[in-house]
C-alpha cells in the first residue's frame, strides 16, 4: 500500500552557463510514495507555477529509462540511488523518506555546460559518435543478414555494451569528467562484432581524439562511471578500447 | 607525438613509468630484506650499487621515471581538474563512495606524500652513499656501509614513523596504481579485471611488507646484536638516538 | 477540394514496387548536390531517411526537438521487427507477412503498400546486421526470432528488450556518419512550427530554437515530417513526454489531409494506472505474451478478494483461473493482435473481474513457463522487464511464493491497455507524399501500411522500410525537376507571413495568463479522450466528448496560464503549444470515430459488434480510408474524402483468431 511522505527540495536554478547559480527550496507535503521521482518534480513544478514562480527545468522525456534524456545528480549521485541501477525516471519516492531533505544537482562537468536550471548539453556526445562511432556502410543492398555467422557470446557481449543509453551519468559521476565508458561502449560494441572489424582502427584513433578535442578529462580507473551507470557497463570495455588504441597506434 | 596530446597516450606513460617503478621496487624490498639476514651480503650490494656507471646510468634512469610520472602526473591533474568545471557537487556521491577505492580518487595526494617521503630518503641514503661517494664528501660513517646507514635511520623513531608512514601511503598509492596500469594497457578485462587486481594487492602488499619489516626490524633494535662486524655502527646509532 | 489521388503503381501487387522503381525519375547526382531536403525528427524514420538521403548526395537539414537525435520515442521500442525472412524455416514468406499485416490491420490498410512493407523487410534485417546492430542469436551464429501477436510464425527479430534502441542506434549512427560527411545538417532543440507553403508546394519550414525562443526559417526543395504519432493526446500513454503531434497538426492546418485519426491502438500489456499524479504509462513488452500467460479470475469473489487486497494473485489456484485468452481464441491463444487482447481485458474488467485495487488490471503469469523452463531461461529472455516492473510496482514477477499440489506458484505482474500507437495519420499517396506537393510523411506520422490495427514489432519495420528504402526513391520522383528551380530564399513574403503568423500565436498563448497550468488543462483533455473517444466507443459519448472537447478548448483559450517569457527557453510554453494542437487532434479523433459507424481493429464502436463481442466491420460502407480536411479554423467542423480501398490480392474477410 502507497504512503505518503513529506520531505524538502533543494533543487538547483541556473540561468545559462555563464550565471553562477544557486539552490531554490520547496517543501513538498503528501507525495504518495509510488509517484515517480520525476512526476514529483511535475508536483514541484505545478505547485511553483500556481505561486506565480518559474518552473525548475529538467530534461526528460521517455520516463522509462531508455532515452536517456533524463539527467539529475540526486543526494550526490547521478540518478539518485536506484534499486537496479536505472535512470532517474526509473526512481520512485518509496526510496525516500519522510522528512528527507532532497538535494537536485545538474551534472556537473565542462563539457555539459549547463542550459538551464539542471538542464544540460551533451552535444558533446553526438560529436564523438560523429567522429567514428558506426560502420561505413550505405543504405542499399548489404548481404544477407545470416551470411555473417556471430557466436551467440559475442553478439551477447557487443549488446551488452551497446545497451549504453549515453545519459551522461559517468561524466557526471567521474572526478575527472571523463567519457571513456562512454565512448568505450561504443568501440567495444563495434570491436566485437565482425562488421566493425574494417574500421576498427580508424574508429579508435577517430573517437578518442575527438573526446580530448572536447574537454573531456581522462581516465583515472576510479570506477566510479560503472557504479553509477543505469545500464551497468562496465569499464572492461574501457580496456578493451585501451588495447584497441594500442593496438592502432602500434600499426602506424 | 600520441604519448603526450591523446589522452590515452598519457596514461600509457603514466602507466608504464609506474609499473617500472614497482619493478625497481621489488627489487629494492629484496634487496633491503637481505640486511636482516647478513650485514654483509647487504654491504656487498651497496657496494655493487656505489659509484659505478651502470648503477649511475640506473639511477639516472630511475630519475627521469619519477619525473615523468611526476610531470605526467601533474599535467592529468589539471587537465582533469579543468575537464571537471569550476563547479563542484554541494552533495557528494554516496553511494559511489562505497564503489570506489578511496585510493583511486587520491592518487595525485598520495603520489605527493611518496614524493615527499622519497625526499626524506634520498637526504638520508642516496646523498650519504651514492652522492658522498661521487662527489667524495666525509662523512661519519663509510659510503659504502649500507648496514650502517640502516641502522642508524631506523634506530630514530621519528624517521621510522616516518618511513612507516611513507610506506603506508605507498602502498595505498601501489593498491590502485599497479592495476590501473594493466587497466590503462589493456591488460585487463571482465575476466581479468578481478584476476589483475587481487594479483596487483598481493604483489604491493608483499613488497611493501618487505619494506616495513625492515624498518621496524632496526627501529627494534634488532639490528645490532646481529651484526658482530658493525661496532661503530652501533655506536652511531645509539648516539643518533639520543639526537633525536 | 483537393482530390486524392493514391498513386499506386500498375501491375499485380507483387509487382508494384519493382515496376514502380524500373520506371520513376531519378536525380543525376551532380543535381542531388544542389538539392536540399528538410527531414523533420529523427526516430527510425527520420534519421534512416536522413542518412540516406545524405548518403545519396542531398544537403539535408535534420530537426529534432531533444538534446540528441538519439532520443527519439522510437528508442523505446521493446519487442522486435518482423521481416519474412524465414530463417525458423515456419512457412514465412513476404506474401504471409503482407497477409498478416493486412488482416492484422482489420483490411483497412493500403495493399499495395502493405506488400512494398513486406517486400523491404528483409533488406532492413540485412541493412542493421551491417550497421552492427547486436541483434540475438542461437548458438551456432544465425540469427534468433520470436514469434508476436497477430502471427503464426516466428519472424520477429530482436535485440533484447531493446531492439527500438538498438535499430535507433543503428539509424543514429547512419546519421552521425553524414553528419561527419558534411552531408547533414543537425538541429537539435528545435521544433517544426509550420511549413511554408509557395506557389502551392511546401518549401520550408518555421522553426523554433527551444533554447534561445526564436524563430528560423529554414528553405528546402522538399519536406520530410517523421514527427510520431499523437498519443499524447490521450495524456496517459505510453509515449515520451516530448512526443507530440503539432508538426502534423501544422501540415493539416495548411491544407495536408488527415487519414483515419480514429486507428489508435491501445496496446494491451501496460503496467496498470496507480494515481493521478501519473505522468505516463509503461509498457511491457508484447513478447511477454510469448511466455506468459494472461489470466482473471472465474469466480467473482475471488476478485472482489484481489480488489480489496485480501487475497494475492497467487492464492488463487490453477482451476479457478480463468485463461480468458486461451479459452476464446484458442488458435492464437495469448498472441492475438493487440486490439483483441486490449478489448478482452476490458470486457473482463467491465464484468468486475479486474484484479487490483481499481478493478482495472489482469494478471500476466509466468509461473507454468518458468516451471517449464526455469527462471534462468526466462530471465534470460525478460530480464530487464522483470526489473522494469520491479522498479516501478515493486513486485518481482520471477519471485518463487508457493508450491500447492506439484504446481509452483510465482508472483503475477499486473497489466492493463493504455494508448500506444496511431494508426491515422497524415495522408500520404504511394509515394508517402501528403496532398501538399513537395511534403513528405514518414513512419508513425503518415497513415499508410497499419490499416485500422498495427500487428506488434511492425512500427519498427515501417519506420525504417519509409526512411531507408522507400521515402529516398519517392522523394526523387517529385525532385527530378527541381534542380532547374531557383533556391527559394527565406526573404520572400511566405516565409516572413509564416513567420508572423507563430510569432502572433505564441504571443497569444503568453497573453492568456490565465489560472490553468498546460498539465492541468492536458489532463483533463486525457480523461475526456479515455472515457469518450477510448476503447469503446460510443455516438452518445462521442457526440458528448466534442461537446467537452470545444467547451476545453475554450477553457484553453480563456484560462490558460503560461508563466515567463517567450524568450529563451520555456518548457511551458512549449507545452502550451503542443496542447493546443492535441485539442485539436483530439477532436479531429472523435470526429473520425463518430463517423466511422463499424467497429475495426483499434476503433471499437459498441454499436458495432457481434453476439461474441467481436468487432463487426462494415465493409459495405466503410470500405475507404477516412481523410479529413481542415477548414481555415478550428471551430469549423473538417470536411470528409474518401480514399476508396481496392483490394486485388487478398480476399476481405472477417477476421478470425478463434481457430
Amino acid at each position: 500500500m502507497a504512503r505518503n511522505i513529506s520531505f524538502t527540495i533543494r533543487y538547483w536554478k541556473q540561468n545559462g552557463p555563464k550565471d553562477k547559480g544557486h539552490f531554490d527550496t520547496h517543501e513538498m507535503k503528501n507525495i504518495p510514495d509510488d509517484t515517480s521521482f520525476l512526476e514529483m518534480l511535475d508536483i514541484l513544478n505545478e505547485e511553483l507555477i500556481e505561486e506565480g514562480k518559474e518552473p525548475f527545468v529538467f530534461d526528460h522525456d521517455c520516463r522509462e529509462g531508455i532515452c536517456g534524456m533524463c539527467s539529475l545528480y540526486i543526494n550526490g549521485t547521478p540518478h539518485g540511488k536506484t534499486a537496479t541501477g536505472a535512470t532517474t525516471c526509473q526512481l520512485y519516492m518509496r526510496r525516500f523518506n519522510d522528512g528527507d531533505i532532497i538535494t537536485v544537482e545538474p551534472w556537473r562537468s565542462a563539457a555539459f555546460p549547463v542550459i538551464k536550471d539542471c538542464m544540460v548539453d551533451r552535444s558533446a556526445f553526438d560529436k564523438i559518435i560523429q567522429a567514428g562511432g558506426y560502420t561505413s556502410v550505405r543504405t542499399g543492398q548489404p548481404q544477407d543478414a545470416n551470411a555473417i555467422l556471430i557466436p551467440k557470446q559475442d553478439a551477447d557481449e557487443a549488446m551488452d555494451c551497446a545497451t549504453c543509453i549515453g545519459c551522461g551519468a559517468c561524466v557526471a559521476a567521474c572526478k575527472n569528467g571523463s567519457a571513456m565508458l562512454f565512448i568505450s561502449s561504443k568501440v567495444s560494441q563495434l570491436a566485437l562484432l565482425p562488421q566493425g572489424k574494417p574500421e576498427a582502427a580508424r574508429r579508435v584513433k577517430a573517437m578518442v581524439a575527438r573526446m580530448d578535442e572536447l574537454g573531456f578529462g581522462n581516465c583515472t580507473n576510479t570506477r566510479a562511471c560503472e557504479a553509477v551507470c543505469p545500464k551497468n557497463e562496465t569499464i572492461a570495455n574501457i580496456a578493451r578500447m585501451n588495447r584497441e588504441f594500442l593496438k592502432a597506434k602500434a600499426k602506424d | 607525438m600520441w604519448l603526450t596530446n591523446s589522452s590515452i597516450g598519457r596514461k600509457v606513460v603514466m602507466s608504464v613509468t609506474g609499473l617500472a617503478l614497482i619493478l625497481f621496487l621489488t627489487f629494492h624490498a629484496c634487496m633491503n630484506v637481505v640486511a636482516l639476514f647478513s650485514a654483509e651480503a647487504y654491504n656487498a650490494i651497496c657496494a655493487f650499487l656505489g659509484a659505478n656507471w651502470y648503477a649511475v646510468v640506473a639511477t639516472a634512469a630511475l630519475a627521469a621515471l619519477v619525473a615523468l610520472h611526476f610531470i605526467f602526473a601533474i599535467i592529468l591533474t589539471l587537465q582533469n581538474r579543468k575537464a571537471r568545471g569550476g563547479s563542484n557537487y554541494a552533495v557528494s556521491t554516496k553511494v559511489v563512495a562505497g564503489k570506489v577505492e578511496w585510493a583511486s580518487k587520491n592518487m595525485f595526494v598520495l603520489g605527493i606524500i611518496v614524493c615527499l617521503g622519497l625526499l626524506l630518503h634520498l637526504y638520508n641514503f642516496w646523498y650519504n652513499m651514492m652522492f658522498a661517494e661521487l662527489a667524495g664528501v666525509e662523512g661519519p660513517l663509510s659510503p659504502t656501509d649500507g648496514y650502517a646507514f640502516i641502522v642508524q635511520t631506523f634506530s630514530c623513531p621519528v624517521y621510522a614513523g616516518l618511513y612507516i608512514v611513507w610506506l603506508v601511503a605507498l602502498w595505498f598509492h601501489l593498491s590502485h596504481g599497479m592495476w590501473s596500469a594493466f587497466q590503462t594497457l589493456g591488460a585487463s578485462g571482465k575476466t581479468w579485471l578481478p584476476r589483475v587486481k587481487a594479483i596487483s594487492i598481493v604483489w604491493s602488499t608483499v613488497v611493501i611488507l618487505m619494506f616495513i619489516v625492515v624498518v621496524v626490524y632496526f627501529a627494534l633494535g634488532f639490528g645490532c646484536e646481529c651484526s658482530a662486524a658493525c661496532g661503530d655502527g652501533c655506536a652511531q646509532a645509539a648516539a643518533c638516538g639520543s639526537a633525536c | 477540394m483537393t482530390k486524392l489521388n493514391s498513386r499506386i503503381p500498375e501491375g499485380p501487387v507483387s509487382e508494384k514496387w519493382t515496376n514502380y522503381k524500373a520506371h520513376q525519375k531519378l536525380v543525376n547526382p551532380k543535381n542531388k548536390l544542389k538539392l536540399d531536403v528538410i527531414v523533420v525528427g529523427t526516430g527510425l524514420a527520420g534519421a534512416s531517411a536522413a542518412a540516406s538521403l545524405g548518403e545519396m548526395g542531398f544537403n539535408v537539414l535534420n530537426f529534432c526537438i531533444q538534446d540528441s537525435p538519439r532520443r527519439a520515442h522510437s528508442i523505446a521500442a521493446q519487442g522486435g521487427i518482423n521481416a519474412a525472412k524465414n530463417y525458423q524455416n515456419d512457412g514465412d514468406s513476404v506474401y504471409r507477412l503482407f497477409y498478416d499485416t493486412v488482416k492484422g490491420g482489420d483490411y483497412r490498410a493500403r495493399e499495395a503498400n502493405v506488400y512494398r512493407l513486406a517486400e523491404v523487410s528483409n533488406n532492413i534485417i540485412d541493412q542493421c546486421v551491417a550497421q552492427g546492430v547486436p541483434f540475438a542469436r542461437e548458438y551456432g551464429g544465425m540469427l534468433a526470432n520470436r514469434s508476436f501477436g497477430g502471427a503464426q510464425v516466428s519472424r520477429t527479430f530482436y535485440a533484447k528488450g531493446q531492439t527500438g534502441q538498438q535499430l535507433l542506434l543503428g539509424a543514429y549512427s547512419a546519421l552521425s556518419r553524414m553528419v561527419e560527411a558534411g552531408k547533414v545538417k543537425l538541429f537539435t532543440r528545435y521544433e517544426m512550427e509550420d511549413v511554408v507553403i509557395i506557389d502551392g508546394r511546401a518549401r520550408g519550414i518555421i522553426a523554433r530554437n527551444l533554447v534561445s525562443g526564436k524563430l528560423e526559417r529554414f528553405t528546402a526543395n522538399a519536406v520530410v515530417i517523421a514527427t510520431g504519432g499523437y498519443g499524447n493526446t490521450y495524456f496517459l500513454s505510453t509515449n515520451a513526454m516530448g512526443c507530440n503531434c503539432s508538426a502534423a497538426v501544422a501540415c493539416y492546418r495548411k491544407g495536408a489531409m488527415f487519414a483515419n485519426p480514429s486507428y489508435v491502438q491501445i496496446h494491451p500489456t501496460c503496467i496498470p494506472v496507480h494515481g493521478d499524479k501519473q505522468s505516463k504509462l509503461t509498457l511491457m513488452s508484447e513478447s511477454l505474451r510469448n511466455d506468459g500467460r494472461i489470466w482473471v479470475p472465474k469466480k467473482l469473489e475471488d476478485a472482489k478478494a484481489l480488489q480489496a487486497g485480501t487475497k494475492q494473485g497467487w492464492d488463487i489456484p490453477e482451476e479457478d483461473r480463468d485463461y480468458y485468452l486461451e479459452r476464446r481464441y484458442p488458435a492464437f491463444g495469448n498472441l492475438v493482435p493487440r486490439d483483441v487482447a486490449s478489448r478482452a481485458a476490458k470486457e473482463r474488467c467491465d464484468k468486475g473481474y479486474g484484479v487490483n485495487n481499481t478493478g482495472l488490471a489482469v494478471f500476466l503469469d509466468f509461473s507454468e513457463s518458468i516451471q517449464r523452463l526455469g527462471i534462468d531461461e526466462i530471465r534470460q529472455r525478460y530480464g530487464n522487464l522483470f526489473d522494469m516492473y520491479e522498479e516501478i510496482t515493486d513486485v518481482n514477477p520471477g519471485e518463487f511464493v508457493q508450491s500447492v499440489n506439484g504446481i509452483d506458484y510465482y508472483k503475477p505482474m499486473m497489466i492493463f491497455p493504455a494508448i500506444h500507437y496511431t494508426m491515422g495519420g497524415i495522408w500520404v499517396d504511394y509515394e508517402l507524399q501528403t496532398t501538399i506537393p513537395g511534403l513528405f510523411a514518414i513512419g508513425e506520422c503518415n497513415f499508410s501500411d497499419h490499416g485500422a490495427n498495427r500487428l506488434g514489432a511492425s512500427a519498427l519495420m515501417q519506420g525504417l522500410a519509409d526512411g531507408y528504402f522507400v521515402l529516398p526513391y519517392t522523394i526523387q520522383n517529385y525532385l527530378s525537376d527541381q534542380a532547374v528551380w531557383p533556391k527559394v530564399s527565406t526573404d520572400l513574403p511566405e516565409f516572413a507571413e509564416a513567420e508572423k503568423s507563430v510569432d502572433a500565436e505564441i504571443d497569444r498563448l503568453m497573453g492568456i495568463q490565465g489560472k490553468r497550468s498546460v498539465d492541468s488543462i492536458h489532463k483533463e483533455l486525457g480523461h475526456i479522450m479515455w472515457e469518450h473517444v477510448g476503447m469503446g466507443r460510443t455516438k452518445k459519448g462521442l457526440e458528448e466528448g466534442i461537446k467537452l472537447l470545444k467547451a476545453l478548448r475554450k477553457e484553453f483559450n480563456e484560462n490558460l496560464f503560461v508563466p515567463g517569457k517567450k524568450e529563451g527557453l520555456n518548457t511551458e510554453l512549449d507545452k502550451a503549444i503542443h496542447l493546443r494542437d492535441f485539442i485539436t487532434m483530439g477532436e479531429l479523433v472523435a470526429t473520425d470515430a463518430l463517423h466511422r459507424e463499424e467497429s475495426c481493429g483499434g476503433h471499437f464502436r459498441e454499436e458495432h459488434q457481434t453476439e461474441e463481442g467481436e468487432a463487426k466491420r462494415d465493409d459495405e460502407n466503410f470500405f475507404y480510408v477516412g481523410c479529413w480536411e481542415y477548414q481555415g479554423d478550428d471551430e469549423k467542423a473538417p470536411v470528409l474524402h474518401k480514399e476508396p480501398l481496392e483490394y486485388e490480392a487478398i480476399k476481405v474477410q472477417t477476421r478470425n483468431y478463434k481457430n
